[in-house]
């Protein structure tokens, strides 16, 4: 594996050499799904088979539950999830004027609990957060991403294509060079794809559980051997922010399941 | 928070081959990892599913570690005659889930 990754660097430096970073044409982008196997393909196509969907229950019974001292159900301020949430995971994230920045749907789920249920914020990537989530996030299976078009987002998405762009860690490599340069290749034995978040929170065979956008984005800054980021950090919802924009038009997959 | 997904036809003919899908919520721990620290992470797996059709034990399985968290078991019999199917799951700590379908058959 570690020759593998020698060999694959060392091409994407010698391209990098050569040509510039180029974003994917629209007509060019795929989903991470078209990169599966057909037996996780199918996964994914059956809601009984499918483990996101597990969480998805969850978050439905936790949509309906009291919490926090305002003793208030999500149901209570936004009633039937089916309709108030539908579109909602495909324009996130949002900006939000109290905060002044944007936040995801992790974030606005945990704002939601500490302005209006005056309840202690959920960790990041437990089970409860990830189970909202994710219920919300099915709302809007199928749908479009839309991203939110507000003037005061775009410096921020700006901020977050200059961090895909940026060369950076040990291995001195933009999140770039691998998903737009080398989208068709693969590393050691995995495709490299798209960078196209069509499906968070997703369930991930490797992760034997569902995680967000933001440990997968983790996932890759360690790859790179780079600086972390701790979960929520501005840095990475800029990011998510950019990741959407790029992925503009593709329809919704959540839970999404991959390998 | 456990909850299992069934499918389970809604109906079949007499003597139709049926495909039953079960997932069950768990995380299955292995009991051979470590915690950064070095301790042990305990054993948490189910052990046993059983699937009953009317009564009658028609399926079950043994689990051990090497199976993935969130097992899936699917599998297949005949419908014989309208009734419920009841799944049960057992395993470490206590663990004991039960979940039903029902199914016609003409």
């Amino acid at each position: 594996m570690k020759l593998f990754g020698t060999i694959f660097v060392s091409a994407v430096l010698i391209a990098a050499g050569t040509a510039a970073a180029t974003e994917i044409p629209a007509s060019e982008r795929r989903s991470g799904y078209t990169f599966m196997a057909p037996d996780t393909q199918a996964i994914q196509d059956d809601d009984t088979a499918n483990p996101g969907m597990l969480w998805v229950l969850d978050g439905e019974s936790l949509w309906k539950k009291k919490a926090g001292a305002a003793n208030k159900t999500c149901a209570d301020c936004h009633s039937d999830a089916t309709v108030s949430m539908k579109g909602v995971a495909a324009r996130y994230p949002a900006f939000d004027k109290t905060l002044g920045r944007p936040v995801n749907l992790e974030q606005r789920v945990n704002l939601c609990r500490a302005r209006h249920q005056e309840a202690s914020p959920f960790a990041h990537e437990s089970r409860d957060l990830l189970a909202l989530s994710a219920f919300v996030a099915e709302q809007s299976r199928g749908m479009a991403i839309a991203p939110d078009k507000t003037a005061e987002l775009q410096p921020f998405i700006a901020k977050g294509r200059e961090f895909f762009m940026k060369r950076q860690g040990q291995l001195n490599l933009g999140c770039t060079n691998c998903h737009d340069d080398n989208w068709d290749k693969h590393l050691a034995g995995s495709a490299v794809t798209q960078a196209l978040p069509t499906g968070y929170p997703i369930y991930r065979l490797e992760w034997q559980s569902m995680g967000s956008l933001q440990r997968r984005l983790r996932n890759c800054i360690t790859g790179i051997r780079a600086q972390n980021f701790d979960y929520g950090a501005p840095e990475l919802v800029e990011l998510e922010l950019y990741l959407m924009s790029r992925a503009a038009g593709m329809p919704i997959e959540a839970p999404a399941v991959r390998p | 928070m456990a909850s299992a997904l069934i499918n389970v036809p809604k109906k079949a003919k007499r003597g139709d081959i049926i495909e039953i899908k079960t997932l069950m919520s768990h995380i299955m721990e292995t009991g051979y990892r470590h915690t950064a620290a070095g301790q042990v992470i305990p054993r948490d797996i189910i052990t046993s599913f059983t699937c009953r059709y009317n009564g009658e034990e028609i399926f079950r399985a043994d689990l051990f570690p090497a199976i993935a968290a969130n097992p899936f078991i699917s599998f297949f019999t005949v419908a014989t005659e309208s009734g419920k199917f009841d799944f049960e799951w057992i395993g470490d700590n206590g663990f004991s889930e039960t979940a039903s379908a029902t199914i016609s058959v003409e």
